[in-house]
């Protein structure tokens, strides 16, 4: 008892002469179907070469297209004319031009010769299968599909739909259940005999030489009727990307195949030299009679359609340009924006690099220059700290910075002073943590040695951006975690926002803070505001600071950090 | 896209493919061996002028990935590329003295090789100092690519221009003919590259690295363009239209992903900033040739007197596609 190969072969007949000299040698006696579409001379050519081996033969040709009867066809008549020729044959197995057997064929025919009335055939109900394309599942037993969906896409796509619209069906013959799977399988000779000798094979055949894809349904279909014993998977190791193409193998993937442990694989580039080269000879024959472990290569393949169809998310590079809102996450990783916190307090950015171990820089977006944690000029990726080039695209400098520090947090302060192109960037990016202590920005003005009318200027022209910022962020398409506080109000009790934000920034969370960054002295802060006031402006945003001397409560020892229990 | 904008954008095509006809006679051939190139072939277009130098390695780069045949212009050389190209067993030489600003920097030139002699085949347009580094390309032929973009269906193949530099001064070590141009110019900037649309022809407009940040920092928007798309299964109907950074029909400039995922691309490694450079930029500046008045070797010859080094202390050495991969300069899209 052996192993019958059907195998239809359409190009690279040099390689698929190999492979079936393989089988032949081995033992395994070879029906070859040709496509009609290669050339007379070249298939003279490739009948000749084979010539000298007796269990290979050719059955007659029909010109093949994919998704259409006429590859169910080629199988039928390379099956048939294999049980017809090759009495001792138990199991065919149908194979391609660019099939490549990764183990010795001995080995797969012991193993079928243990299993001698199973069938592997990966057979699913349509219900089940996630992994159609175009999304016609059902739809393929039920709909006529008389146009090529490679050439004549637009009439296919405008006839499914004109028949989905009208609710024409196709009635499905009695008794069957339709099923899915990969075209490539193993029968046994009772099976497949009865599946080709059935009187009601015409009519099954009608009915399939219209469904679309016939050879991921017809045998699997079919095989429900006359065997219980199927094992619904297939030999043959075949991997589709998303558009349902075969993956392709090449030598770099030697050792991949070698630990699949798979009988056969497709489909193998041409002119991988290594691979044939390595599988096809004898002495490379590792007996391991293990199980095939297809899964082991499945997490490569899945991982290149992830790539295909998500990306890396926060990436923006010549081959990943996301439509806004397809982007799957604007930034890659989180980050923290702190508005008004180096205002108030003297040391925050060290303090916050001391309790959060990220980075943390200055205005990012400061109108002199890029403030890089530590004032470097050039930063991760070679971002330089030049201000130009920043407001060129300062989407792409945040995006940029945020992926080039991928694995550290970064932490940047923002203001009213600053460019506010990316005000909506970093209002819908999830990734942001937004924390404002709003009017602070007035600490400067309030210190600064300018004069009066300038500084009312400045703090109107400073309040009106600071207002239009926190209107973006309180959108409802915002969809940062934006926390605001009055100046007031934070001034009240700074620890429990300090915390709230570290802990969750997250990183030494376990601890509470022990060290509180140094407030600036606010003596007078009030009087200030209630000057500006005076002036005939309205400073709002700080909140309700008392007029006079009274300072606010936390400033009663000026200049000492305060632990906190 | 409208209907109108469809059509015009064709006769803009049609505009080009005439002028390319037009181009053709300012092109006398050298050597002509363009019936040895069979059916599947792939292709190297290259318009070149005074790199004498480079090109040993250029060929050998090449021919290593599985390239048959080089279709090259040589722009009125004087310094034996002419000769030493004319002696090359796969190399079809064209010569011309016409301007190359007038044959718009080359383009012009090179479509009309392409449409006489690139239809259906891969044809791959570099110039002399770019190295094509796609996913795989340690272990996998140029052809194992194009094998797949043919069962892909994808026409074109994106491939971004990284400039490398050397660490320390320009002129600080000289090239030697035939030596890999990356073990002088080692290193490149890994994330300062900003990218926005170009509606008109929909490909993406990328600028940055260390030419934008050494040369253009105080005019950004004047930053050359390093968007590329070198590979093209060609048919005579297409047409470059600015270098190889846009083609027409518009299609072909969809190399990128518009939905979130990652299409494949590739790299071209740009040997621009070696020893030769300074001689280079100042006889380009010369010569006035270069796109847009020349402005990108003006700001090259100002800077150049100070003679910068490009390095800094983030700078990356480059070791293969891999990294450049990890990087996110390129992708191996759903090629595994």
């Amino acid at each position: 008892m052996t192993v019958g190969i059907a195998m239809l072969v359409h190009t690279s007949l040099a390689r698929a002469e190999q492979v079936a000299r393989h089988w032949a040698k081995n033992g395994c006696p070879v029906v070859i179907h040709v496509d009609r579409k290669v050339g007379r001379s070249a298939h003279a050519r490739f009948v000749a070469s084979l010539s000298d081996l007796d269990n290979v033969k050719f059955c007659a040709r029909h010109s093949c297209e994919w998704g259409t009867w006429s590859l169910v066809k080629a199988s039928q008549d390379a099956a048939e004319m294999l049980l017809a020729s090759f009495p001792d044959v138990r199991h065919v197995f149908l194979a391609s031009g660019s099939c490549l057997p990764l183990r010795p064929v001995r080995e797969m025919v012991d193993y079928l010769a243990e299993r001698p009335m199973t069938n592997f055939i990966e057979s699913v109900t349509t219900e089940d299968v996630p992994w159609t394309v175009g999304g016609l599942d059902a739809e393929r037993f039920t709909l006529r599909f008389p146009f090529s969906w490679k050439r004549q896409r637009r009439l296919f796509d405008g006839y499914v739909n004109l028949q989905r619209r009208l609710g024409f069906e196709r009635t499905i013959p009695d008794g069957l259940v339709p099923h899915l799977g990969s075209q490539w399988w193993c029968l046994t000779r009772q099976t497949l005999t009865a599946t080709l000798e059935d009187p009601d094979r015409p009519k099954y055949d009608r009915y399939f030489s219209r469904v679309w894809i016939p050879d991921e349904s017809y045998y699997q279909t079919l095989v429900r009727l006359y065997s219980t014993n199927i094992e619904s998977r297939s030999l043959t190791l075949a991997k589709f990307d998303f558009q349902g193409k075969p993956h392709i193998f090449y030598d770099d993937h030697m050792q991949l195949l070698r630990r699949s442990d798979c009988f056969v694989a497709r489909k193998i580039w041409p002119n991988a030299n290594k691979l044939y080269d390595g599988f096809l000879s004898d002495d490379a024959s590792i007996f391991t009679g293990a199980e095939p472990n297809p899964g082991k290569i499945d997490r490569i393949f899945s991982k290149a359609v992830e790539r295909r169809t998500k990306g890396r998310p926060g990436l923006y590079m010549q081959s990943r340009f996301p439509n806004d809102g397809w982007e799957n996450g604007l930034t890659s990783a989180q980050y923290s924006v702190f508005e008004g916190f180096t205002e108030l307090f003297e040391d925050f950015e060290d303090w916050l690099a001391r309790a959060v171990g990220a980075r943390v820089h200055g205005h990012l977006f400061a109108p002199e220059r890029v403030e890089f944690a530590g004032r470097q000029k050039v930063f991760a990726g070679a971002l330089t700290d030049s201000a130009v080039l920043r407001d060129y695209n300062p989407r792409a400098f945040l995006t940029n910075l945020i992926w080039n520090t991928r694995g550290e947090r970064q932490c940047f302060q923002f203001g009213p002073r600053d460019n506010q192109a990316i005000n909506w960037d970093i209002a819908k990016d999830v990734n942001a943590q937004i924390s404002v202590i709003s009017g602070a920005w007035a600490i400067p003005l309030f210190f600064s040695n300018a004069n009066f009318s300038d500084i009312r200027k400045e703090a109107a022209r400073l309040q009106k951006i600071e207002v239009e910022h926190l209107d973006v962020l309180r959108s409802f398409h915002a969809k940062a975690r934006v926390r605001i506080w009055t100046m007031a109000d934070f001034v009240e009790n700074p620890m429990e926002p300090l915390q709230t934000i570290i802990d969750e920034i997250g990183i030494r969370s376990s601890h509470r803070l022990t060290e509180a960054p140094r407030m600036v002295s606010l003596d007078g802060f009030g009087q200030f505001l209630q000057n500006l006031k005076n002036q005939g402006m309205q400073p709002h945003l700080m909140g309700d600071f008392p007029v006079g001397a009274q300072p606010p409560r936390n400033q009663k020892k000026p200049g000492k950090p305060y632990l906190v229990k | 896209m409208g209907i109108a904008r469809s059509y015009r954008l064709r006769w803009e095509r049609k505009r080009w493919r005439v002028r390319a006809l037009r181009k053709r006679r300012q092109l006398s051939a050298v050597v002509d061996r363009t019936e040895t190139i069979r059916g599947d072939d792939i292709l190297v277009l290259s318009t070149l002028r005074n790199e004498r130098v480079r090109l040993p390695y250029f060929l050998r780069y090449y021919r290593d990935l599985g390239v048959s045949h080089f279709l090259i212009v040589d722009n009125d050389s004087d310094d034996g590329s002419r000769e030493y190209l004319a002696e090359q067993p796969d190399v079809s030489l064209w010569t011309t003295q016409g301007s190359y600003k007038r044959a718009r920097f080359g383009v012009d030139w090179l479509n009309w090789l392409a449409r006489r002699y690139g239809h259906g085949h891969w044809c791959l347009t570099v110039d002399p100092d770019e190295f094509l580094i796609y996913p795989f390309s340690d272990t996998r032929s140029l052809r194992a690519l194009t094998d797949w973009l043919d069962a892909s269906s994808i026409r074109s193949f994106g491939a971004m221009l990284l400039d490398m530099y050397p660490k320390g001064t320009i002129d600080a070590q000289p090239y030697q003919e035939g030596q890999n141009p990356f073990e002088i110019a080692a290193w490149f900037d890994s994330g300062n590259y900003m990218i926005s649309r170009n509606h008109k022809f929909g490909n993406l407009w990328i600028q940055g690295g260390p030419r934008a940040r050494a040369f253009f920092a105080d005019r950004p928007e004047r930053a050359p363009a390093l968007n590329k798309v070198p590979l093209v299964k060609w048919h005579r109907a297409y047409t470059y239209v600015s270098s190889t950074h846009s083609l027409l029909p518009r299609g072909l400039n969809l190399v990128y992903d518009e939905w979130g995922g990652e299409k494949a691309s590739g790299v071209l490694l740009h040997a621009k900033f070696l020893d030769t450079f300074a001689a280079k930029a100042a006889e380009e500046l010369d010569r006035k040739q270069h796109y847009a008045a020349s402005h990108e070797y003006k700001a090259y010859h100002q800077h150049l007197k100070d003679n910068p080094d490009l390095w800094c202390k983030w700078s990356e050495r480059y070791i293969n596609w891999r990294q450049l991969e990890i990087l996110g300069i390129m992708s191996k899209g759903n090629w595994a």
